[in-house]
This record gives structure tokens, C-alpha cells and sequence, in this order.
């Protein structure tokens, strides 16, 4: 119809101050904050209403978090190869932030086979199971920016990530390093709670 | 990821995308799977106004239980089936199933969806100067999550053991129990994910909304020339963003309480002598989850009605906005101390009384904002060359019910005096008033005002008085009485009181209550006939018939997708230049620049002008 060009020519216009995709990710974020704030505060209303089960929390999720910080890095050099243009090394940047997060999959699954060892289940006293949920959800959430990764990984084979078009990775960086920082907030709550 | 899916782009490489759709757009990409806001509000209405009727309906059919328990309701088999037994009598858990649905259906359906999705889509881009929102897609996603959600609830009702049926709140042990009633079994699953798909609809649009004010207001449209709609509709969706995720942490442990057998909110529980192996949890933890959402959620509902109300009352009081600045800052205020006064639903859960008097007082301290606005509004009225549209009408009839459900708000927020009157009638009364009825007025007095520019026809005037005054009166006969009922200690969501004799004085007001009701209800059909008819048969409106100052009345009088066939106007003025001394007309929109009205600049106008 008419003047579809008018219209994209004034949304050019105003988009230069900021971005649009790039805010509507910083509020998905701001989102997934309240809802982990809404469990961590019901973690501690519950803990102060007593019946809380005491017990320590794996080693093996000291590692794990090791781990996720890794990748972080590995995304983060990922980034900034491709402001350089590399696009070879942005693949394997890429690949290698993936498959460590996959490793940290892994970790938290014998974090949790550890917790069964201690005797605390998903299903008894709420103590126990708020650390399922915290580290399950997560993981859900981390499953999300591996679906992002990997649309970013295609573009870059589309030659659609480089310099110039940036905005994919950056808010792909931005995700992942979110992720990061969620875990360890998650983790040292749980650490100096429990 | 819906992160991944936002369609706005400053490459130039989008706009050809977007340019073939554009001209192969069919009925189907046109009218229903629309990405166009236009569209998708009046998607958003009409499937309010289908819950609407549904969500009054059942309300009328249990307000012909408490009114008339002694009925026979056989005629009502044809609709409910078995829920009405041979005798002609009301099955007592279909009474639970109908008020929590009627609680679920307006408040968050109607209410949230119904009046949110339609005026936020639709005003947002037209009223900042926006093509479109900043994401088509996800506003599409974001209709279609709400029309998946919705068919999930309908189909709930239809269960052989019945929908949810916990109250609106589902509150723990009875809504985790499949056991605890029938209601608690598939229903409440159904419920759930309902839900879940309506946070998923609601963060989409909040995002989209919030987004848009940021991003795409035109040029010289500054926060400070934003027309309170758009503060309103902004803060609303701040609002969601931060307590719909907390619901969603809330539903998350109880959907883990009731299908995996973990025990947030269970413990030392009997059924049938038998203790059930969950130990640990505790009930109030919900509750306390739950208000985190449920406190702001009313005013989510209230704040797009009073933003409504300000264009409205403005406009037709032919006056500036009184406050223009208070008001924007009582809806911030309201909106911050909106999440920090929850636990004054609990007051009677055996909290610690110090804490029962700091949420008394924070409570108490958001009537003043409140108070602000109820001034404002009456100010604003003050002398004003009143003209007496249905939707003026509308919208004075909101302030009346907001200050009069507003005032027993104080009398609640007392812990001492709600340890009486909680989870009485009162309390139904109070809110039904305040939020409810106020809300809807809201919804009303939008719809009336932007028929014109929704369809490019008029509503008939006439209709729309009678439809009022039924309106209007009938919701105070309603609600008025149930005060006087809920003082006495009527318990709400309660089945029959004909076993208490201390209630028997009360017969007659019930049946009096339930008649209004029924009145009220029919006055709809009025509203309805107008709607509908007028979409296809109305009278052509004018471009701008309530000589309003906004952008939305700057567009063709059925504006095509794009909004503006030509560029997108500049602003260059505040949208409440009304009746301004020296000027010609008694409206300068906000599209006039200020060197072109040197009669009626101020002097900092004068200078502002020079910039131009
Ligand atoms: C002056 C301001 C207000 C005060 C002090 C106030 C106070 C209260 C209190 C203390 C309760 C709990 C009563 C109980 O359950 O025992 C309550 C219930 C309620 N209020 Fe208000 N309120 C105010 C304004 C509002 C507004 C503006 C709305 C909506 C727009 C609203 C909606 C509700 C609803 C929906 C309930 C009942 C929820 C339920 O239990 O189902 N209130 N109010
Ligand atoms: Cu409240």
C-alpha cells in the first residue's frame, strides 16, 4: 500500500538513539530478575518460618560455576573476534562456549546426583528442593541461550556477523554473560543460606 | 527465545521485507493473524467483550442463589447440565467453580487484557506519533498467547469436575490437593497453564509497550508532552514486567507442589484421617507470592482506566488536566508503593503485629496519592464548559466509585478493623467498587470516546446515556448494600446463609442485591446492540469529533497501516491546550506549532517559538 518507504524512512530516524532489540533484552532480563528474586526472597521467608532442613551444598557446584565463568570468557573472546572480524575464529568461539556450557549441564546433573547422595530430594523438605528449582531453572533459561547461540552461530556462517552487524552478538554476549552472573548470584545465596 | 523473534531494525534491509507482505496482504494476514496495532486492540476488545458476558453471566446466575436460595433454577439445565441437580438446586461446588472463574475471567481477562491489550495497542503508536509498535511480531505473539490462554480457561469450564474452583487467588493446601475438591484436580492443571500462557501474553506486550514509549515517540514528543494515557499505559506495563514474573515463581512451586510432590506450601496435612507425607511447607508462603502480584495486578487494572479518564475528563471539560505533573508523579508513587503494602491481604495470617502495622501504615500512605487524583479529576471538572459525552459520563462515574470503594480501602488497611471484615462482603464491596466497577467505567469510557477513530463511525449517543444511568445506578444498588452485609459478618464465597439465623434479616437485601444485579447486567445488551451495529451502520465520523488536541485524531478517519499516509506529524505542545486565553478556537492540537498562535503564548512560550 501506501508509502511503506515513508514509513521506514522515519523509523530510521528516530531508532538512532537507542535500540530497540537491544532494550527489549535488557527488560526479558529485567523480567527473569523478579522472578528469580520472587523464589530467592520466598527461600528466605520459608527458611525463617523453621522445619529447614540443614545440609551442604556439593563441591561439585563450586565447579560447575567455575565452568559457566568459563564460557563466559569464551563468549566474551568470541565477541570481540568478531569485531576483528575473524569470522573463522567466531565459529569456533561459538562452538566452544556451547560445549562448555554443555560440560556445565553435565556438572550440575552429578551436582544433583550428589545431592541424592546426601539424602536430599527434589521431594522433601522445601530446603532441598528450592536447590533443584534454582539450578533447574537456570538450566532452562540456559537452554535459551544456547538456542541463541546457535542462531547466531548461523548467521555467522550467513556472513551476517562481523564489524559492521554487531547487534546479534552483543545481545547475544550481553545474554549469556546475564546467565553467568544469575548462577553465581544463585549459587552464593544457596552457599551462604544454607 | 522471544528475544531473538523482535522484528524492529534500522536496516534499511527490513523495510523491503516488509514491503512485499505488504502488498499481498490477505484476509488472513490482515484481519487475524495481523501484526498491525490497530488490529490487534480490536482483537484484544472483542475478545474482552466475550469474556465480559461470560465472566457477568455467572456472576448473575450466583447471584440467583444467594438472592433466591430457595429457586428452582430446572431452566438453567439446558446451559449447566448435571451442575443442577433434579431437584432444581445448584450444585455447591459448581457455586465455588463459578465465582472463581468470574474472580479469574474479569480480573485477569477482562480487565488486565481486555482494557491493557486494547488501549495500550491502540493508543501508544497513534497517540506518540508511531508507525506501528516497536515489534509487530511479538505484539502478535503476544494476542495470540492471551487467544490460546483463553481458549484453555473456556475449555476448563466445560470438565465433568468443573474448573478451578479455589477463589481467584488459588490458595494452597485447597488449590495443590486434587483431593481437597473436584475442582482441584484437572481444572486447576488447566488453570495453570492458562496462566502461564497469559504471563507469557502480558510480557510480551508490557515489553513491547515499554519499548515503543522509549524508542518511538515522534519528534517533539517529550515525556513531558506525553499525554497521561501514555504515562498511564507506560507505568501499567512497568508494573507487569516486575510482579508478573513473581506470579509466575508463585505457580511454578505449586504446579511442583501438585504433579512432582514437593512441599513448598504443604504440611502436617490430614485427609480422611490419613496424614499426607508432606512436611515443611507452608500455605502463607504463597500468599505471600501471590500479593507480591496480586497488590500491583489492581492497580495494573485501575491505572489505564484513570490514564483514560484524564484524556477524557480533560477533553470534554474543555480544560487543561489540573496537575498535569502531580498526576504523573501519584502514578509513579502509586505505582513504587504498589509492591510494598502486599501483606495487607494478610493481616489476619497470624503475621507478627509490627510488621501488621508497617504494611498498615505504608498501606495508608497510598491513599494519598490516590486522593491526588480523585482532586485532580474535580478540579479539572471546576467551571469547566462541560459537554456531557457518554464517554465524559463514563468517566466522571469512574472517579465516583474510585473515591467511593477508595474510602472503605482506609477502613480495610486498619489491621484492627480488617480482623473484622476480612473475607466479608465488605471487603467484595469495597473492591468491586474500586477496581471493578471504576475499572470497567474505564473500559467503557475508552471505548466510547475512540469508537470514531477504532471504526470511523459514531456510537449512538442516546443509547449510550440510557446505558449509563442504568449502569451507573445499577452498580451502586449492587454494591452499596453488600457494605451493610459484609459489616454484619456475611463470610464471601460462601454457598447459602438460610442455616444462620442471625442472617435471616438480611433476605430481603440479598434478593433486593440480586435484581439490581440482573438489571445491571441486561443494561449490557444496550452497550452491546450500540457497538456492534454502529461498526457497520454508524454514522461517518468527522476526523476529530470531540475537537480533541492528541495525535490519534490527526489520522484519516480509518488510518491504514502506517498510521499517517504522509510523514508522521511533529508535536510541539503539551496535549492539554484547552480553552487557552487569547486563542481562537477552544483547542490547539498538538501538532500547531507556537509561532503560530502568538496570541495566546506565554512568554516562555514566545521563546520556545523562536527555536521552532
Ligand atoms: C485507599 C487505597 C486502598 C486501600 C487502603 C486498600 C486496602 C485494601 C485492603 C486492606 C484489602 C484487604 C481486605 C481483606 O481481604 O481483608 C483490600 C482488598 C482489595 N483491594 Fe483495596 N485498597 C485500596 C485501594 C484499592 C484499589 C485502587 C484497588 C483496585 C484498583 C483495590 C483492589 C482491591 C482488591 C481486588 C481487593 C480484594 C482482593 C481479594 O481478596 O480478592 N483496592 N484493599
Ligand atoms: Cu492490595
Amino acid at each position: 500500500m501506501e508509502n511503506t518507504a515513508v514509513i521506514f524512512a522515519n523509523r530510521n530516524f528516530k531508532l538512532k538513539s537507542v535500540n530497540a532489540k537491544k532494550f527489549a533484552l535488557w527488560l526479558f532480563i529485567v523480567s527473569i530478575c523478579m522472578l528469580f528474586a520472587g523464589l530467592t526472597s520466598a527461600y528466605i521467608v520459608k527458611k525463617s518460618d523453621g522445619r529447614w532442613l540443614q545440609f551442604d551444598m556439593p563441591d561439585m557446584f563450586l565447579y560447575s560455576t567455575l565452568v559457566l565463568v568459563l564460557s563466559s570468557i569464551a563468549m566474551h573472546w568470541t565477541y570481540l573476534k568478531a569485531k576483528d572480524n575473524s569470522l573463522k575464529a567466531v565459529k569456533i568461539g561459538i562452538t566452544a562456549t556451547a560445549a562448555i556450557a554443555v560440560v556445565f549441564f553435565y556438572m550440575q546433573y552429578l551436582s544433583w546426583v550428589k545431592l541424592v547422595a546426601q539424602d536430599v530430594f527434589l521431594v522433601g523438605n522445601p530446603s532441598g528442593s528450592f536447590v533443584y528449582i534454582f539450578s533447574g531453572l537456570h538450566l532452562a533459561h540456559l537452554i535459551g541461550g544456547l538456542v541463541f547461540l546457535l542462531v547466531v552461530f548461523l548467521d555467522t556462517i550467513n556472513y551476517k556477523v562481523h564489524s559492521k552487524s554487531m547487534l546479534a552478538i552483543e545481545m547475544c554476549t550481553t545474554y549469556w554473560h546475564f546467565l553467568g552472573g544469575l548462577w553465581i548470584y544463585l549459587y552464593l545465596f544457596l552457599v551462604m543460606n544454607n | 527465545m522471544s528475544i531473538t523473534d523482535i522484528q524492529v531494525t534500522d536496516e534499511a534491509v527490513h523495510g523491503d521485507d516488509h514491503h512485499e507482505e505488504h502488498h499481498e496482504q490477505s484476509f488472513i494476514f490482515k484481519y487475524i493473524f495481523s501484526t498491525d496495532h490497530k488490529t490487534i486492540a480490536k482483537q484484544f476488545l472483542i475478545t474482552g467483550i466475550f469474556w465480559a458476558i461470560l465472566g457477568g453471566g455467572l456472576s448473575v446466575i450466583f447471584r440467583l442463589q444467594l438472592g433466591f436460595p430457595d429457586m428452582n433454577m430446572g431452566f438453567l439445565q439446558p446451559f449447566l447440565g448435571d451442575w443442577i441437580s433434579n431437584s432444581g438446586k445448584l450444585d455447591p461446588e459448581f457455586y465455588l467453580a463459578m465465582i472463581t472463574m468470574h474472580g479469574t475471567i474479569m480480573v485477569f481477562f477482562v480487565l488486565t487484557a481486555g482494557l491493557s491489550g486494547t488501549f495500550s495497542n491502540y493508543l501508544i503508536p497513534l497517540q506518540l506519533g508511531a508507525r506501528d509498535m516497536a515489534s509487530g511480531f511479538m505484539n502478535l505473539l503476544s494476542y495470540w498467547f492471551f487467544f490460546l490462554s483463553s481458549v484453555i480457561m473456556f475449555i476448563s469450564m466445560f470438565l465433568s469436575t468443573g474448573p478451578a474452583s479455589g477463589g481467584w487467588t488459588i490458595y494452597p493446601p485447597l488449590s495443590a490437593l486434587p483431593q481437597a475438591m473436584s475442582g482441584s484436580g484437572m481444572g486447576m492443571t488447566l488453570w495453570l497453564v492458562s496462566m502461564v500462557f497469559f504471563i507469557a501474553s502480558t510480557l510480551l506486550g508490557g515489553i513491547n509497550y515499554i519499548t515503543t514509549v522509549i524508542n518511538l515517540r515522534t519528534e517533539g514528543m517529550t515525556f513531558r508532552r506525553m499525554p497521561l494515557t501514555i504515562w498511564a499505559f507506560f507505568i501499567t506495563a512497568v508494573l507487569g514486567l516486575l510482579s508478573f514474573p513473581v506470579l509466575v515463581a508463585c505457580v511454578l512451586l505449586l504446579v511442583f507442589d501438585r504433579s512432582f510432590g514437593t512441599s513448598f506450601y504443604l504440611s502436617e496435612i490430614f485427609i480422611g484421617g490419613e496424614a499426607l507425607p508432606n512436611l515443611g511447607g507452608s500455605p502463607i508462603l504463597f500468599q505471600h507470592l501471590f500479593w507480591f502480584l496480586g497488590h500491583p495486578e489492581v492497580y495494573i487494572v485501575i491505572l489505564p482506566a484513570l490514564g483514560i479518564t484524564s484524556e477524557v475528563i480533560s477533553t470534554n471539560s474543555r480544560k487543561p488536566i489540573f496537575g498535569y505533573t502531580a498526576m504523573i508523579g501519584s502514578i509513579l508513587a502509586i505505582a513504587f508503593l504498589s509492591f510494598i503494602v502486599w501483606a495487607h491481604h494478610m493481616f489476619i495470617t497470624g503475621m507478627n503485629p509490627f510488621l501488621g502495622s508497617i504494611f498498615m501504615f505504608l498501606t495508608l500512605i497510598i491513599a494519598i496519592p490516590s486522593a491526588v487524583k480523585a482532586f485532580n479529576y474535580i478540579t479539572t471538572l471546576w467551571k469547566g464548559n462541560l459537554v456531557f459525552t457518554p464517554a465524559m459520563l463514563f468517566s466522571i462515574g469512574l472517579v465516583s466509585f474510585f473515591i467511593s470503594g477508595g474510602l472503605t480501602g482506609l477502613f480495610l488497611g486498619n489491621a484492627a478493623i480488617d480482623i473484622n471484615l476480612h473475607d466479608t462482603y465488605f471487603v467484595v464491596a469495597h473492591f468491586h467498587l474500586v477496581m471493578g466497577s471504576a475499572a470497567f467505567f474505564g473500559l467503557l469510557a475508552g471505548v466510547y470516546h475512540w469508537f470514531p477513530k477504532m471504526f470511523g463511525r459514531m456510537m449512538d449517543e442516546k443509547l449510550g446515556y440510557i446505558h449509563f444511568w442504568l449502569t451507573f445506578v445499577g452498580v451502586y444498588l449492587v454494591f452499596f448494600p453488600l457494605h451493610y452485609i459484609g459489616i454484619a459478618g456475611f463470610p464471601r464465597r460462601y454457598y447459602s446463609f438460610t442455616n444462620f439465623d442471625a442472617f435471616s434479616s438480611f433476605v430481603d437485601l440479598n434478593s433486593f442485591v440480586t435484581v439490581a444485579a440482573i438489571i445491571t447486567f441486561g443494561a449490557q445488551f444496550i452497550f452491546l446492540f450500540n457497538f456492534f451495529y454502529n461498526i457497520f451502520k454508524g454514522k461517518k465520523a468527522p476526523l476529530n469529533p470531540w475537537n480533541s488536541n492528541t495525535l490519534e485524531w490527526t489520522t484519516p478517519r480509518v488510518p491504514e497501516h502506517g498510521n499517517w499516509p504522509g510523514e508522521i506529524p511533529k508535536v510541539y505542545r503539551w496535549p492539554y491546550d484547552y480553552s487557552k486565553p487569547g486563542a481562537e478556537d477552544d483547542f490547539i492540537p498538538q501538532t500547531v506549532p507556537y509561532h503560530k498562535t502568538k496570541e495566546s503564548n506565554t512568554d516562555f512560550e514566545n521563546e520556545e517559538s523562536k527555536k521552532e
